[in-house]
């Protein structure tokens, strides 16, 4: 509780230099002891990160992982996973098929329960039973590779169901936010299209307003370009290159390393569910430190 | 062989009116029975569905008991049952219609119950992802997202059911339950012409369900939104 407020006053800044003031006003002591586990101000102290803020993202910490181990029966998908992601920043995250980047990012949503450590998202701990969950995963918008618009709905619809149902807003004004962002993706024109009457791109734009009707903090992309053709990749980055400039806090699964190097502030490369390597987009490419990351990047490079 | 059209010419319309549609002195009727059994028995079968689909064993488990049980008996034996064990345990005889009223429904919901189940499970998986990570809650989920599709996909199961309970009421007879078969029954032993009546049965056995498999098609393709989908189900059922 006091972690969001906390944090919602982080929101409130803008530019970064003005955030890194309030962060040193609020900077707490060192002698404070971490919140207990399962507290509500658990991870209080992650507002407060030491290390160069890069130009374009805030100081203030908005997804941490902490020791996280996560089992599929016998299999152990994600080992010892520590991550920060802060406000504003675009994390790349790529490996090989079956390396667990989509179990990763679901966590971040609890759509997969974690077997041990501790992931907060916001300010709030996702192990703490008194998390609100539906109210976190309405601020946080995931865009899949299979797109998952209902079929049965409108575009509009698509867009409009969330934040009617969950935002309680009136069906006016999501109409009209929803409009907004269909124009946002560049497709006005087809508010009233069922998903089976788009191309593959128009259904992912459509997808990306639908998520960004609920005005997330977060935006999760699980390969939002595996599934379509090559000549529609590029309308659905453009969409996603526009977003991170306007700040959204990003977590992209994408193995479009052109985007990467564009706007990603940080890339991780995982592989057998740890993270094996992180970095800058620039020292990643140009030396990357892992062998395992050199034959991946050399495989995907290639083509 | 003669051919005596006269019979047909001459009851009809007790055939009709009171074996189909149960209006007449005897009670009874055959859409008089399968059509209440078939809505309670959907009611009954969506409590059983949702219960296997939960992960509660102490709830999916008994579900599951309950569906092997009554799709391993015949239903002859389940009217049966009722017909003899009712009076036992009430101490009171019901009436024949009663009876097969709610031999059906039980024995139908476990059929009913694994369409709903099936129509659930036939969602794609990404649906329930899309609409829990847009925060709505699970009730919210089920209602908005996961049932309508779920019900466009049960329709073509749901009327192949209903076609089964109409033409399976001819059981009831056996009860003495007043209905189609029951009525041309009693009318070809007066007549002494079994020929013609079993066959005019036949006819309109076929005609009633001919025409609901022929319904079923069309509220397929008029329910569905995305035109390709509907073209491809057509042509496949067609
Ligand atoms: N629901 C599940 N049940 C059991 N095992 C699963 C499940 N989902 C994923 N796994 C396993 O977990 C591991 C990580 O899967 P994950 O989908 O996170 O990988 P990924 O890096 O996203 O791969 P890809 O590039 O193919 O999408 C794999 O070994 C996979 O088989
Ligand atoms: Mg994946």
């Amino acid at each position: 509780m006091l972690g969001y407020f906390v944090n919602s006053l982080f929101q409130a800044q803008q530019p970064a230099e003005c955030s890194l003031l309030v962060a040193e006003q609020v900077r707490f002591p060192p002698d404070v002891p971490f919140a207990p586990k399962g507290f509500p101000g658990a991870g209080l102290l992650d507002f407060v990160v030491d290390g160069p803020t890069k130009q374009g993202y805030q100081d203030i910490v908005m997804i941490t992982f902490r020791q996280v181990n996560k089992w599929f029966g016998a299999t152990h998908v994600l080992r010892d996973v520590d991550l920060k992601v802060r406000a504003g920043e675009v994390v790349v995250v790529c490996g090989p098929s079956g390396s667990g980047k989509s179990t990763l990012i679901r966590c971040i949503n609890k759509l997969e329960p974690i077997g041990q450590g501790e992931i907060i998202v916001d300010g709030r701990s996702l192990s703490n039973p008194t998390t609100d969950l539906t109210a976190l995963r309405a601020e946080i918008g995931m865009v899949f590779q299979q797109f998952n618009l209902y079929p049965h709905m409108t575009a509009l619809q698509n867009i409009t169901l969330a934040p009617v149902k969950v935002r309680k807003l009136s069906r006016e004004e999501a109409e009209r936010i929803a409009r907004k962002l269909l124009a946002k993706v560049g497709i006005p024109e087809k508010a009233d299209h069922y998903p089976a009457q788009l191309s593959g791109g128009q259904q992912q734009r459509v997808a990306i307003a639908r998520a960004l009707a609920m005005q997330p903090k977060i935006m999760l992309f699980d390969e939002p370009t595996s599934a379509l053709d090559p000549e529609m990749i590029s309308e659905v980055l453009d969409v996603m290159v526009e977003l991170a400039k306007e700040g959204m806090t990003m977590i992209v699964v994408t193995h479009e390393m052109g985007f990467a190097k564009k706007v990603a502030h940080r890339i991780i490369f995982m592989d057998e569910g740890r993270i094996v390597e992180e970095g800058g987009p620039e020292e990643f490419f140009a030396n990357p430190k892992e062998e395992r990351t050199r034959s991946f990047l050399n495989k995907i490079l290639v083509h | 062989m003669s051919f005596d059209w006269g019979i047909i010419a001459g009851n009809w319309k007790f055939l009709l009116l009171q074996g189909l549609f149960g209006i007449g002195s005897f009670g009874g009727g055959t859409l008089r029975l399968a059509i209440p059994a078939m809505v309670l028995g959907s009611i009954l079968g969506v409590v059983i569905g949702l219960c296997r689909l939960t992960h509660r064993r102490w709830i999916s488990y008994p579900a599951v008991l309950y569906v092997e049980i009554f799709r391993g008996v015949p239903l002859v034996m389940v009217i049966f049952w009722f017909w003899f064990l009712i009076p036992q345990i009430t101490g009171q005889r019901l009436p024949d219609y009663s009876v097969a009223l709610a031999a059906f429904v039980v024995f139908e919901a476990a059929y009913l119950g694994e369409i709903v189940r099936a129509g659930v499970q036939s969602v794609p998986r990404g649906q329930v992802d899309a609409a829990l990570a847009s925060g709505l809650t699970y009730g919210e989920m089920m209602l908005h997202v996961i049932l309508p599709q779920a019900i466009r996909n049960m329709i073509p199961s749901l009327v192949t059911q209903f076609i089964v309970i109409f033409k399976d009421t001819s059981l009831a007879s056996i009860i003495g339950m007043m209905e189609l078969t029951k009525a041309a029954q009693i009318v070809s032993q007066r007549e002494i012409r079994p020929f013609e009546m079993y066959l005019f049965l036949a006819v309109v056995y076929w005609i009633c369900a001919y025409s609901m498999s022929r319904f079923s098609r069309r509220l397929d393709s008029r329910i569905s939104p995305d035109h390709v989908q509907s073209t491809r189900v057509l042509r496949l059922s067609s």
